[in-house]
Formats: structure tokens, sequence, C-alpha cells
């Protein structure tokens, strides 16, 4: 009996210990993790390398907590992670990423804008990460929702006016709420506020956080919200309400709305989110490549970085999964019909005579959540409790200046540059 | 044996204790101390975080309405099924199989079952549709809706959790003995008072473990909430989640969770203290 213990003991022991040993460069992503999107990395984008990658998905709170887990034991088994902009400036934050400076200048060489490139500092002297693919939102309408748009409306030069115009025709005329927030509990409604709205009613986003101009934005959004679908504080992805015929116009991240668009292009139109007074806020969307310190296979991992960011294949990212080039590069012309029409609503967007780039969050570290929740609750409590807007506000703005000066992070696009911590006037 | 040797009872149990020590103990105290430290310092600053987030009343009372609702109806429901069970010949463990069913599906799915049901393009609204009761789609699970979206979540939670009370309350019946109903029965005593005065009581320690296990689970309910309201019904474990993983903020996850552990245990405690058992019945 002892002895069968003994021997028990001893097996599982040495079933702990002889860890598989890893031939294989292993890249973590939060990013493209849906089976289709991932095989197609796999099989695809990653065919071609000379040594083998091993890409593992992971969701972002996992991904943080494995990044940290693996940074406190020492014990690095990951050598290349793929997440975003958001998402690496906790690791950076903790002097966590490897300096990736020749290879920016590569990407400076190759005809990646410097724009782009400086996101990957993260506001730092060195290069964080090396920028991916990116995206940004836009709004989709299904064809059927056309017949009502108010008259003399561009689709593509829509204001807020119009949009709630529209809205109030398509629910006087088929009985029902027909534009769609993905406001739920996963869905990207925060970065509707700091990229889109902010931007478009008061030309910043944390400056002008409790201003007049927000003021009447938000009063501007309650009407809005009068012609929303009351769904939309469950909506995750608007690709689903849009396809099932819930919603008949719906914003949200290009990735989000891509299955619906892409299941069928005929029926829908996408197009730019409306302007404010202060112009069109719009935010892109950056993925990044880094390599953590410690990685088990540096080597492997740059290696990959300059095969994920040569011409070809970010075209065929692209085309396969809907992420847009971060290398200056024209678009096929067999490109899939639905992401086709994804893009010409990007270009539309960003080339749009009265755009207001909002920049992402810089500087944050880990509170990018926190920093979320301002606006979220902001959104609760004006919009859904109907408190007196100037009020809720006052108290969320000082929410926000004590997030600012804890982190100490600095303006970024569209607010004015600040000394030190970025300021709510 | 175990007289020569008196170790033997404690090196049995010894695996346990340990395998405890470390996955339950460590990890408990390690979140308290999360809760009330910050950067590594004793402070209250989490607590006070918790206490004046917007949510925070809002899923303290959401969780025990919830409680207080679903709880009574699944005790009651479970005494009816199982003692309609119990007066059963044939087929007794068909019917039984079939009524633990929902106890075989996992939360989350539990979930999405419900939602399939109750969203705007689910079973619910066709059949009132075919019926021409309502003309178009109607959302039921809105914050516009508030009573709906309760009922709508209590119903789910009443058929996922009232399977488990339901077999600890038929294994509490089948230890009653039968020489006492049919005394009862002799003296000409009603089918309520062989109830109220015979099974009640003797079925005592099966409910205070049935009421125990469930409303301690209703306190830690999670994923059918959160599968069907979403944002706008928040509870206290489904704040924790928020916490924890949209705003990145392990303090206050880790208060919401001492917080849970805090009304669980005084749930317990005055289960055990208004549900006397008596000593001798004790396994």
């Amino acid at each position: 009996m002892k002895r069968m213990l003994s021997i028990a003991m001893l097996a599982s022991t040495a079933m702990s210990v002889s860890m598989p040993a890893q031939a294989e460069t292993v890249f973590l992503s939060t990013q493209l993790r849906p089976i289709e999107e991932a095989t197609a990395v796999r099989e695809e984008l990653l065919s071609g390398l000379e040594r083998p990658v091993d890409y593992v998905v992971e969701e972002p709170p996992q991904f943080a907590v494995r990044m940290e887990a693996e940074r406190q034991a020492g014990k690095h088994t990951i050598s290349l992670v793929g997440a975003l902009h958001g998402e690496l400036s906790p690791l950076a934050d903790k002097q966590s990423l490897e300096p990736l400076d020749d290879l920016a200048k590569k990407m400076a060489d190759a005809g990646m804008p410097q724009s782009l490139i400086d996101l990957g500092k993260l506001g730092k002297a060195e290069q964080q990460y090396i920028p991916w693919m990116q995206a940004t939102y836009v709004m989709a309408a299904s064809k059927d929702a056309l017949q009502y748009l108010p008259e003399g409306a561009d689709i593509n030069k829509l204001n807020y006016d119009q949009l709630i115009q529209w809205g109030k025709k398509m629910q006087e005329e088929t009985g029902a709420p027909q534009i769609g927030f993905p406001a739920g509990p996963k869905g990207l409604m925060p970065r509707y506020f700091q990229g889109y709205f902010y931007p478009s009613f008061t030309g910043g986003v944390v400056r002008t956080f409790k201003n007049s101009d927000a003021v009447a934005g938000w009063e501007k959004l309650k009407e809005l919200w009068t012609v929303v679908s009351p769904n939309s504080t469950n909506y995750d992805f608007m690709q689903e309400p849009l396809a099932s015929g819930e919603v008949m116009v719906a914003w949200d991240h290009v990735a989000r709305l891509k299955n619906a668009i892409s299941g069928s292009p005929e029926n829908y139109v996408v197009f730019p989110a409306p302007a404010g007074p202060k112009g069109r806020g719009y935010m892109p969307v950056v993925a990044g490549l880094a390599i953590p310190k410690g990685a088990p296979d540096k080597e492997g991992a740059r290696a990959t970085i300059e095969h994920l960011a040569t011409q070809e294949v970010q075209l065929q990212t692209a085309s396969l999964v809907g992420f847009f080039p971060t290398l200056d590069v024209q678009l096929p012309e067999d490109l899939d019909p639905g992401v086709a029409l994804l893009a010409g609503a990007v270009t539309a967007t960003q080339s749009a005579s009265d755009a207001v780039i909002s920049l992402l969050p810089v500087g944050l570290g880990d509170k990018g959540g926190e920093f979320n929740k301002v606006y979220m609750d902001a959104f609760q409590r004006i919009v859904l409790q109907n408190e007196p807007v100037a009020d809720v506000l006052k108290a969320q703005g000082e929410t926000m200046s004590k997030l600012m000066s804890d982190t100490k992070a600095r303006c970024w696009a569209p607010d004015a540059k600040s000394e030190g911590a970025c300021p709510v006037e | 044996m175990t007289q020569n040797r008196p170790w033997i009872p404690y090196a049995l149990i010894l695996p346990s204790v340990v395998f405890l020590c470390l996955l339950f103990v460590v990890p408990l105290v390690q979140t308290i101390w999360l809760a009330i430290s910050e950067n590594g310092v004793p402070s209250l600053a989490n607590m006070r975080t918790m206490a004046g987030d917007l949510n925070f009343g809002r899923s303290l009372i959401n969780t025990f309405l919830l409680t207080l609702a679903v709880v009574p109806i699944q005790i009651i429901m479970a005494l009816t099924m199982g003692s309609m069970v119990s007066k059963m010949g044939g087929g007794r463990e068909t019917i039984l199989w079939i009524w633990t069913i929902p106890l075989g599906i996992s939360d989350l799915a539990a979930g999405m079952v419900w939602l399939s049901i109750l969203q705007n393009t689910g079973y619910l609204n066709s059949i009132l549709f075919g019926m021409g009761i309502i003309e178009r789609q109607t959302a039921w699970l809105t914050y516009q809706t508030p009573v709906a979206l309760f009922i709508g979540i209590a119903i789910a939670e009443i058929w996922r959790g009232t399977a488990i009370v339901m077999i600890i309350i038929v294994a509490g019946l089948n230890q009653v003995p039968k020489e006492f109903k049919e005394a009862a029965e002799i003296f000409g005593a009603s089918q309520w008072t062989r109830f109220t005065r015979i099974t009640l009581p003797l079925i005592r320690p099966a409910l205070q473990s049935a009421l125990i296990l469930r409303t301690v689970l209703a306190f830690e309910v999670f994923a059918v909430v959160y599968t069907l309201g979403g944002r706008n019904f928040p509870v206290l474990v489904g704040e924790a989640y928020n916490w924890q993983n949209q705003n990145q903020n392990y303090g206050v996850a880790a208060a919401y969770a001492v917080l849970i552990m805090v009304i669980s245990l005084a749930a317990t405690l005055v289960y055990l203290k208004a549900i006397k058992v008596d000593p001798e019945r004790l396994p």
C-alpha cells in the first residue's frame, strides 16, 4: 500500500516536471480570436516563415493576467504579442516590452506613416510596438432604411440632426426604433464617446468633458436616444441585430459589422458616423506587435513581425479578416465585397473635410478600463436614468480629474497638449 | 487497527486539508488582503470605491430582491414536487430524471436558452405574434421594462435552480418513516396536518441544507443575469466581474468578492440558528 502511494506520488511529480519542450515561436494575440480568423492566421498569414509559429489567442482580460503572471514569475513562454494599443499600454508602463527602434525604422522605410509609428511609442522615448493592422468605427444601414432618409441629406455627410430626423421617421413608419448602438456589457460604446461623440460636439475628449458644449451634446444624445432601440444596452456586436433585422441602422467597429455586411453586401450601405458642431469625430483603432522582455525566441518574433508587415501579407490580412493595412498601400480590386464596402466608408471618414481625429488614450496604463467607465457611468446616469446633465458631468468630471492626476497622463489629440496631467476644464 | 496506529486517521485526511489550504485558504487570505489594502498598505480605499460606485446600491438591492423572490418559490415548488413524486408508483425515476435536466446545464447555457425565448426575435414573441396578441416584436429585457426583465430573470433562475433543492428534499422525504404517517392517518389527521406536523419537522435537516445551499448560490447568481440583463440588471457578482475584467481594478473586485462572502456566511448563520435541527438527527 505504502509502496503504491509512493509510486503514485512519484509519477505525478514526474508528470508535472516534464513540460513539453518548446521549439516554436509562441505568438499570443488578443485579436483575430474567432476560429475562422485564427485559422486564417495560422494557415495563410503565418505560412512561409522559416521557424514554425504557434498562434494562440486569449481574451483581453486573461491576456493582461497572463502577461503579468509571466512577468512576475520571470518564466517566459511568449515571444510575440499582438494586441490593441490600449492593451499594450499597461505592459509598456511596467517596462516589460523590448524596444523595437530598429524595426520601426525599417517600417518607416517601407512606407508606414510616421504618425502611426509614433503611436507605437506609447508616449515613451523608445518604440514599444510595431503597428500591425488598423480599423475604425463606421455606421451601417440596411438599404430598406434609405427611403426614410430626410430630404437633402447626403448619407456620407450626415449630421446629428439629420440622424435624429431619420430615426424619428423610421420609428413612425415601422413602429419601432431602428437605430442601434453596442452599449451592452461587451460592446464598444465607450469608444463612441471618446472617439465620436465628444470630438464631434466639443472638439476634445478630456479637457472638454464637462463644458457647455458637452452639456449641449448630451442633450442632443438624449434626443437621439428616444429613437434608439432600448435593446441597445444588451448589444455587444451590432452585426447580429443588424443581420436579424432588429435594427436598420447601427454604429460599431468594422470587425463587429463585418459578418452582417459580408453576408449580404447587396443589402447594406456603410457610411461615416455623423458630424456635430465641432466636426466629424473618428477614432482609428491600431493593433500592434510587441516582444515581451525575456522572450525565449526574440529572433523568431522579429522575423514574424517583419513577415506580417510585408505588403503582400498586409493585403492578405485585409481581405481575409477585414483589418486594414498599416502600410500605405492600395487595396486590391478583387477584395471581398463586404470588406470593400467597409473600406469605402473608412476612406470616406478619413478624407471627410470636417474630420476630427481622436487618438487612442496614451499613458493611462492599467486605468484604461476605469477611464471608459467614466463615460459609461455618465451615459447611464444622463441618458438611461435621466439625471440632470450638468450635475452628472460635474461629479464624473471629478472622477476623471482624479484619474488623470493619478496616472499623470498628458492630453492627446484632439485635446490641446498639456504640460502635466491632462486637466478637466 | 487504528488503536495501534492512532495517526492513521490524520494521515488520511491530510491530503484533503493540504489541498484545501493551498487552493482555498491561501487565495482567500490573498483576496481579503487585496480588498483591504492599496499598494501594499492597509487601506479602505477599495471598499470606499465599491460603496461609492454608481451600481453598488442597485446591485445589492437586485441581488437581495432576486434571492427573496427566487428561494421561497423554489422551496415551495421543490416540496410540492417531492411530495408528488413520493406518492408515485411507477415512472418515479423517469420523472425525477426529467426534472433534474436543468441541473446538467451550465449557468451560461441556461441563460442562453432563456435568451432565445425572451429576446426580440425569440420564441415567446413568435408565439404571442402567432396568437395575434402582439403586432410586432416586443422587447422584454430592456432598461425600459424593468418588471418584465426581473420576472424573466427570476423564471430562468427558478427553472435552473429548483432541481438541486428538490433532490435534497426528496432525499429527506425518503427518510421519513412510513409508520408515523400511518399512525397519524389512523388517528384521523388530515393530509395538511400530516404534512405540517410530521413531514416538515422530520425533513428539517434536509430543508436546512437546501436553504443554505440555494441561498448561497442565489447570492452568487451571475451567468443567467449577465446573459439576460447585461448592463440593465447589475448584481454583486456581475459587478465583481466588471471591476476585474473591464475596469482591471483587482482591488475593488476583491472587495466585492469579500462582501459576497460575508453576506453568504451571514445567511448561513441565520439559517443555522433559525431552523433548529435536533442534534441527534445530525449525521
